[in-house]
């Protein structure tokens, strides 16, 4: 008998399906010269100002306080964002309704919409003298030119996210799960959050996720209606952007990378929660 | 119409990743012969297939058409026909379509003319008896004519060998039954050699001309339904081929004794000593006390097709199940005694 | 075979075990009246604002010839830039659904990474490498190219946002087709491109009608990247989004909103034939054809 063939691990599976090298190649290039080298360059950047140049810039008092209002606002709206989502994604898979599909469609919105045009329309509507803007002046409550203003800007970019991570997984939840808990005499409050809720837990914590990160490095729609005041409603986007028409390329490096160093996080985070939950619940 | 060797397998071996699926393997395929790759999953049957269609590759051996080494000639060369477990029909193409692929996809030089391409289908559709479902698309079919059609598509590259991988494995028990006579007859009409891989052990022996079972990779046995099933080389092949009762036993000079007593089976020359003997279920008998070789409790019977079967408990522990034609019932708890009829001996 | 379909399913019978009534009728109206706020109204002040000032001034916005120019330059933009990651996502497609190999879910992980940049650091960074302080800045100034506060700047910040559009929506799709039928091609004596062409593609027709729709409603709606390295010359560099934020801080809102009804116009054109694809095509769209 012949000795045993030494198991081998190889780069790829062998395929007889053809066009592995160009296609991969050819991914790798684009990858390279269009998404890689280009954030190489940042890094190298902020790398020459080091760590203690990057410390300096973001403790300067306006770039602290810009980081604060992206972060602390986009928190408060991710936060509102899961809690209607998850309301949204409930009603729209669980519930019959005239016009259903149409407000299905809505929730894609912010998506479709441009984000300059949402963000002309959000500061039209909210200032003093806009449609809301001046119900909400009678109550005293100033909305655009505000962290409030900020704050709806960030619900609205949020929203499709959170709706739809949660979405698929209420639809695919087995009706017969939750007609075993009532014969086994569960009220219906109880029967939702024993059972229903806790396997959503993990794609309601992807949702907001990903929400946050998208409202931490939103720009356009938040912009118009943000007043851009120093120190009140300036985000670290449009910071960047202020740095970069003084040409000061090393402050704009600095922020971006603390906020791109706070993306992977939440990137890191979300693969986390999404590998506990696979773990846990055997899906995403 | 059998003969000639159509495909030669020389000592293939392949690995995935870190796990071995073919040992060494060794084969010939006759022409015009209708061979079963038979085993259980994992034993590398279906790697075997693909390796001959050239879907795969052995990281060792050879595999020769005729006389020609094809072991690196690309798929598209190798002219072979083969059906897929889920058949891989393309679900954008109507029926007519997907059996003209082939003859399409051809260089304009080889390429039949439209008329030439449209009679062959026809003709292939008659022979599937599919005639009216030219201009279907495959979600419209049934289980079974979604096979059929798989094979047409197949047969109409005219290949050098039709190979088929589970052939009935996605079928309702009934039309896989029709359909494995059909496949017969579609055999027996056009004399194509053809390979198919199978786990169902009846399957295997209904249909083909020569059964070659596989296990872990490695080739246990080829030949005739009947030599397999009379004359089965190894426990492993025979243990597949159906339900059997494992019984200590002891040979001496070609005889072979259970609990001390003579049975009618005989042990191959130079098996001596403590070894297994392995009957079917109806190879077993009722008998007296001082007839038997196996003594036991009955734990319960049931009836199956027309068999009684009776599970007995032997006092060692182990539970033997006999098949009898008696339609006396045999109460629970009864003491019987056992003969073993035939059977075949293995080293233990 | 299992299809994991993106279309929104009706909900499953009446079940015994569900909300009562009153509370369902409150969690619809909360849900409808937050979504007609929050979304529905911005997109209808587009219109009314757009029009406040009736049709002549409406259409007086698009007689400004740097409103065509931009509406040129958005064009030429988006006709370059989806091509461009059409092309890029049937080929990194291609590679990771239908062969395994190592370091798979990294590189799957890096083609997603545009997504998870803000806007703003997208355009950084074409400035840092093209800038006329950037890395190749005094190269491309001696040889004469411009590619910030250009053409070339704004394609690329542009397919940057919208890199992994078609990508992320073929390759599940394509997993899930996985390779039985390309085989069988190739059983058939197919070639890799002819099995390429007459198999795989119409298979996967209806996602990257989807995907490029969604890609171009993209491409030409970017605004925080593009706005980094366009530089804002008007009537050269200005694409529509940015045009629309130049009217805006001037205070010529009727001719602001009126470029932006154009936009919005373009987004209730993709998200009608999103809908559309969704509800006919649900089962040849695959999953994970719901996030961005």
């Amino acid at each position: 008998m012949p000795p045993p063939l030494r198991p081998r691990r190889r780069f790829r599976q062998p395929s007889v399906i053809p066009g592995f090298g160009l296609t991969l190649g050819y991914t790798l290039t684009c990858l390279g010269l269009i998404v890689l080298l280009p954030l190489a360059a940042l890094v190298v950047r902020a790398s020459g100002l080091g760590l203690s140049g990057i410390w300096e810039v973001a403790t300067d008092p306006r770039v602290a306080s810009a980081l604060r209002v992206s972060f602390g606002v986009s928190a408060l709206a991710a936060l509102t964002a899961s809690v209607f989502g998850f309301l949204v994604a409930w009603v729209l898979t669980r519930y019959e309704f005239p016009g259903r599909r149409i407000v299905d469609a809505v929730v894609d919105l912010p998506f479709a919409l441009p984000t300059a045009v949402a963000g002309i329309a959000l500061a039209s509507l909210y200032a003093p003298n806009g449609l809301v803007g001046a119900q909400l002046a009678k109550l005293g409550i100033e909305a655009a030119y505000t962290p409030l203003g900020i704050f709806i800007a960030m619900v609205f970019i949020g929203l499709p996210f959170a709706v739809r991570t949660v979405q698929p997984l209420i639809v695919e939840i087995d009706r017969e799960i939750e007609e075993a808990s009532a014969t086994l005499g569960a009220g219906r409050i109880q029967t939702l959050t024993r059972v229903v809720l806790p396997p959503l837990i993990p794609a309601v914590l992807t949702g907001f996720a990903l929400a946050f990160a998208r409202g931490v490095g939103e720009y356009g729609s938040i912009i118009f209606i943000a007043g851009n005041l120093p120190y009140v409603s300036e985000i670290a986007p449009l910071l960047i952007v202020i740095k970069l028409s003084e040409f000061d390329y090393g402050g704009a490096c600095a922020i971006a990378t603390i906020m791109l160093g706070i993306s992977f996080v939440t990137l890191l985070v979300i693969n986390l929660i999404q590998a506990w939950s696979r773990r846990r619940f055997g899906y995403v | 119409m059998t003969g000639s060797t159509a495909i030669r397998v020389e000592t293939l071996s392949k690995t995935f990743d870190t796990a071995a699926v073919l040992h060494d393997l060794s084969l010939d395929v006759r022409a015009g012969e209708l061979l079963a790759l038979l085993g259980p999953s994992g034993s590398g049957k279906t790697t075997l297939l693909r390796i001959i269609a050239g879907l795969d590759f052995p990281d060792r051996g050879r595999i020769v058409f005729g006389a020609e080494d094809a072991t690196r000639l690309p798929v598209q060369q190798r002219a072979v026909g083969f059906v897929f477990q889920h058949y891989a029909l393309f679900k954008h193409m109507t029926v007519a379509d997907n059996i003209a692929y082939g003859l399409n996809a051809r260089k304009r030089a080889d390429r039949p003319g439209k008329s030439e391409i449209k009679r062959r289908v026809g003709d292939l559709l008659d022979l599937i008896k599919l005639s009216g479902f030219a201009d279907r698309y495959p979600s419209q079919l049934s289980g079974g004519q979604r096979q059929r059609i798989a094979l047409a598509r197949a047969l109409a590259v005219e290949p050098r060998v039709l190979l088929l991988d589970e052939p009935f494995g996605a079928l309702d028990a009934q039309v896989r039954k029709d359909l494995r006579r059909w496949l017969r007859e579609i055999h027996d009409r056009t004399g194509q050699t053809t390979i198919f891989v199978t786990h169902d052990q009846d399957e295997a022996l209904e249909l083909s001309d020569r059964v070659a079972v596989l296990a872990k990779g490695r080739l246990e046995q080829i030949g005739t339904p009947d030599e397999v099933q009379e004359a089965p080389v190894s426990s492993t092949v025979l243990k597949f081929l159906g339900d059997t009762i494992e019984v200590e036993a002891i040979a001496q000079g070609g005889e072979v004794r259970v609990e001390g007593r003579l049975t009618p089976v005989t042990a191959p020359a130079g098996l001596v000593g403590p070894v297994k003997l392995y009957a079917r279920p109806w190879q077993l008998q009722f008998a007296e006390s001082h007839e038997a070789h196996l003594h036991g409790t009955v734990r319960s019977s049931y009836r199956s097709q027309g068999r009684q079967r009776i599970e007995v408990d032997r006092p060692e522990g182990k539970t033997v199940v006999v098949e009898a034609s008696d339609t006396a019932r045999l109460p629970a708890g009864r003491a019987v005694g056992l003969r073993i009829l035939a059977g075949h001996v293995f080293a233990g | 075979m299992s299809e994991i379909a993106t279309d929104l399913p009706r909900p499953q019978a009446a079940s015994v075990v569900t909300e009562g009534g009153l509370v369902r009728g409150l969690l619809v109206t909360v849900a409808i009246v937050f979504l007609a706020l929050f979304l529905v109204l911005p997109l209808v002040t587009v219109f009314v604002q757009a029009f406040a000032k009736g049709w002549d001034a409406y259409l007086a916005a698009f007689r400004e010839p740097d409103a065509l120019s931009a509406i040129r330059l958005t064009l030429i933009t988006a006709a370059i830039a989806v091509p461009f990651n059409l092309v890029f996502g049937i080929a990194a497609s291609w590679a990771i659904a239908k062969f395994e190999f190592t370091g798979k879910n990294l590189l799957v992980t890096l083609i997603d990474l545009p997504f998870s940049v803000s806007p703003v650091v997208s355009g950084l960074i074409y400035v840092l490498v093209f800038g006329s302080q950037g890395l190749l800045g005094p190269w491309l100034i001696e040889h004469d190219i411009q590619i910030i506060f250009a053409l070339p700047g704004i394609v690329l910040a542009t397919i940057f946002v919208t890199f992994p559009f078609v990508a992320r929506q073929l390759i599940p799709l394509m997993q899930e087709q996985g390779t039985a039928e390309e085989e069988a091609a190739l059983t058939l004596g197919a070639s890799g491109w002819h099995a390429f062409r007459t198999v795989t593609l119409p298979n996967i027709r209806w996602g990257l009608l989807y995907s490029v729709l969604l890609c171009n409603a993209r491409a030409m709606g970017e605004f925080g990247a593009v706005s980094v390295v366009s530089g804002h010359i008007r009537g050269l560099t200005n694409t529509l989004p940015l045009h629309v934020e130049i009217l805006y801080n001037e205070y010529n809102f009727v001719a602001s909103f009126a470029v932006a009804s154009l936009l919005a116009g373009l987004a209730l054109v993709t998200l009608g034939l999103k809908s559309l694809l969704e509800w006919r095509y649900a089962g040849d769209l695959a999953a994970s054809g719901r996030r961005h």
